[in-house]
């Protein structure tokens, strides 16, 4: 089976950032997130690969760092919310019924209340100091409810399949008709919302932490591009400290989602030829 | 019609577990919160003052805070106080920054603004998607298609963000065409009022058309793609139907009915998208008013704005829904 470009180069783009965000900080010898350990907006250099910036920061560090927690932060939300996503689509779909259309409304509901207000309340209730786990849980909270819609779309569909029907008559339990029959199916759609709640919820940390409402002590792909503009980088012509994490966010984000399209497209070809 | 009455039913109901749900989360953050937001307050208050207040004071403006938060009395009368003063009185108590102003009063200055940045751009993005994912998918085999998708595919994972830092960096200077901050007098409404508003909110506009855009596309093109290879598609084309035809009429109008549940579900991340973008250019819009309540540590402020965002995004949702059927005559018939 041949596999498509696109899941080559996400594939690609990805592993560099977990490798370099993961491997990297071994070599790391000054916490990058501490003010003043440099000389202020030193030029770029053997010493400072990217400078460092107004506080003292060697930019090219924080921003390995910041990639690290983004992708930690990231992969925590996604194992949550699949875990969720599966319980309650798996058990919607193949339901069906009544608890079908209940549970349809309330994950409807999720995704229709927009999570980001609700983050700048839960940040500005503790003053910005939202610890890294009240974010996660509510991220997880608004964030399952995408990939569960498809994967109850998925099993609502399967449940009609000639081979369900014959679990059924060999006597098979509930749960395990679930696991060993429907699940097969799902597993691709559940690969790619995972994928998909990776960037969901890089994005709106990063996008909190932008505008000041996440802490931004803790480096992040958000916090660095907050530090840089509340310094005005743009202004004061600083342009490596704004666009490297620019840079760097739109090429993690475009390796997610092309690793993401790209696996649903390998997916799709292999059932077309199975 | 007994078709259309069920969907309606359906369809309100949704609305109100939106609502319910949505709700009861803003209500319950706060009370699961380690710290007391009386007390943040308070603390915020005595620092500010210079001075420390004295304890009759204090005991005082608790007293008052524990009031109009509804933080007296059980949980449940809590709640329904808390209900009362969203959907009966809309009353969110002054602003404590901009005392003695109402919230509700703030909040009806900002909202014709978001609205219709939001309305206009949402619109434009959603069509402008549509029209160019229906032609990648329609002809996918092009060379052309390949380029639409792959513009599709850059722009669609880039935060808001992003998009706004790129513009405001292009068009301060390589291009300084547009202002990077939103500036309009108050005053009458005259022709050049109106010009100076559409040439101001153009920045923030192009932020959320950008990314709205590029999720259009994407969408469009995997549906119309899909819609191509129905039996009906099939039957047109043998009886010779233009290209053109079949792809207006018939796959154009069967594929843009999932875009349209889509824009409804997708509609609350606009709007958070909406609320970004407003922050980053300064535009009067709600979000602008939440980032001044979060930065005096106005509560009331900040939960009357979050509470409308909440209110206005099932409200809308509830409009694309039930225009639905305009576009799916399935739903009325049969």
């Amino acid at each position: 089976m041949k596999i498509n470009n696109r899941l080559k180069i996400g594939i690609v783009i990805v592993g560099l950032f977990v490798l370099g965000g993961f491997i990297l900080p071994i070599f790391c010898t000054v916490d990058p997130s501490l003010q003043g350990s440099y000389m202020d907006y030193a030029p770029v250099s053997w010493e400072h690969l990217l400078g460092t910036d107004a506080l003292g920061r060697d930019i090219g560090w924080y921003l390995v760092f910041s990639i690290r927690n983004s992708l930690i932060l990231g992969v925590t939300v996604a194992i949550c919310t699949t875990a969720i996503a599966l319980v309650v689509g798996l058990s919607a779909g193949f339901s069906g019924g009544r608890y079908d259309r209940v549970m349809m409304m309330i994950n409807d509901s999720f995704i229709v209340i927009p999570a980001f207000p609700i983050l700048i309340i839960l940040n500005s209730l503790v003053k910005g100091h939202a610890s890294q786990g009240a974010i996660i849980a509510i991220l997880v909270l608004f964030g399952w409810a995408w990939s569960s819609r498809t994967i109850r779309s998925i099993a609502l569909s399967v449940r009609e399949r000639e081979f369900i029907n014959m679990a059924w008559f060999s006597g098979c339990s509930r749960p395990k008709i679930i696991f060993r029959e429907v699940f097969p199916h799902v597993f691709s759609y559940a690969v790619v919302g995972f994928i998909n709640s990776i960037l969901w919820a890089i994005n709106t940390e990063a996008s909190l932490a932008v505008l000041g409402l996440s802490s931004v002590e803790r480096p992040t792909l958000g916090a660095i591009v907050y530090w840089a503009n509340t310094y005005s980088a743009v202004i004061t012509e600083h342009y490596i400290w704004i666009g490297a994490p620019i840079l760097a966010t739109v090429l993690i984000f475009l390796g997610l989602f092309l690793t993401s399209t790209g696996y649903n497209q390998y997916f799709a070809e292999r059932r077309g030829h199975s | 019609m007994k078709n259309f009455l069920n969907y309606l039913w359906q369809r309100l109901l949704t609305f109100f577990v939106v609502l319910f749900i949505g709700i009861s989360v803003l209500f319950l953050l706060p009370r699961l919160m380690p710290s007391d937001p009386i007390d943040n307050y308070l603390q915020r208050l005595q620092g500010s003052a210079g001075q420390a207040l004295t304890g009759e004071q204090v005991a005082e403006i608790r007293k008052a805070l524990g009031e109009m938060y509804g933080i007296q009395g059980s949980l449940i009368d809590q709640y329904f106080g808390y209900l009362k003063r969203v959907f009966v009185s809309h009353d969110f108590g002054p602003s404590l920054a901009a005392y003695p102003k109402p919230v509700s009063e703030l909040i009806n200055l900002a909202l014709p603004w978001t609205f219709g940045l939001m309305l206009v751009s949402t619109i434009t993005a959603w069509l402008l998607g549509n029209l160019v994912g229906l032609v990648a998918g329609f002809f996918h085999n092009r060379k052309f298609a390949t380029v639409l998708e792959t513009l599709g595919i850059l722009i669609y994972p880039i935060p808001y963000y992003i998009f706004a830092f790129v513009l405001i960096i292009f068009f301060a200077f390589l291009i300084p065409a547009f202002p990077l901050t939103f500036v309009v007098m108050p005053g009458p409404v005259t022709f050049q009022k109106i010009v100076d508003i559409i040439y101001n909110s153009f920045l923030p506009a192009l932020t959320l058309i950008l990314v709205n855009f590029g999720w259009n596309v994407l969408g469009m093109k995997s549906l119309a793609y899909s819609t191509k290879e129905e039996g009906y598609v099939l039957y047109a084309r043998l009886k010779g139907v233009k290209p053109r035809r079949i792809m207006y009429n018939y796959v154009a109008r069967n594929a843009i009915l999932p875009q349209i549940t889509s824009l409804a579900l997708s509609l609350g991340s606009i709007f958070g998208g909406a609320l970004i973008t407003e922050m980053l250019f300064s535009y009067p819009g709600i979000g602008m008013l939440m980032r001044s309540a979060i930065s005096n540590g106005d509560y009331n402020l900040l939960y009357g704005t979050i509470t409308i965002t909440i209110v206005a995004v099932a409200i809308s949702t509830l409009a694309i829904d039930l225009l639905y059927p305009l576009f799916d005559p399935r739903i009325r018939h049969r």
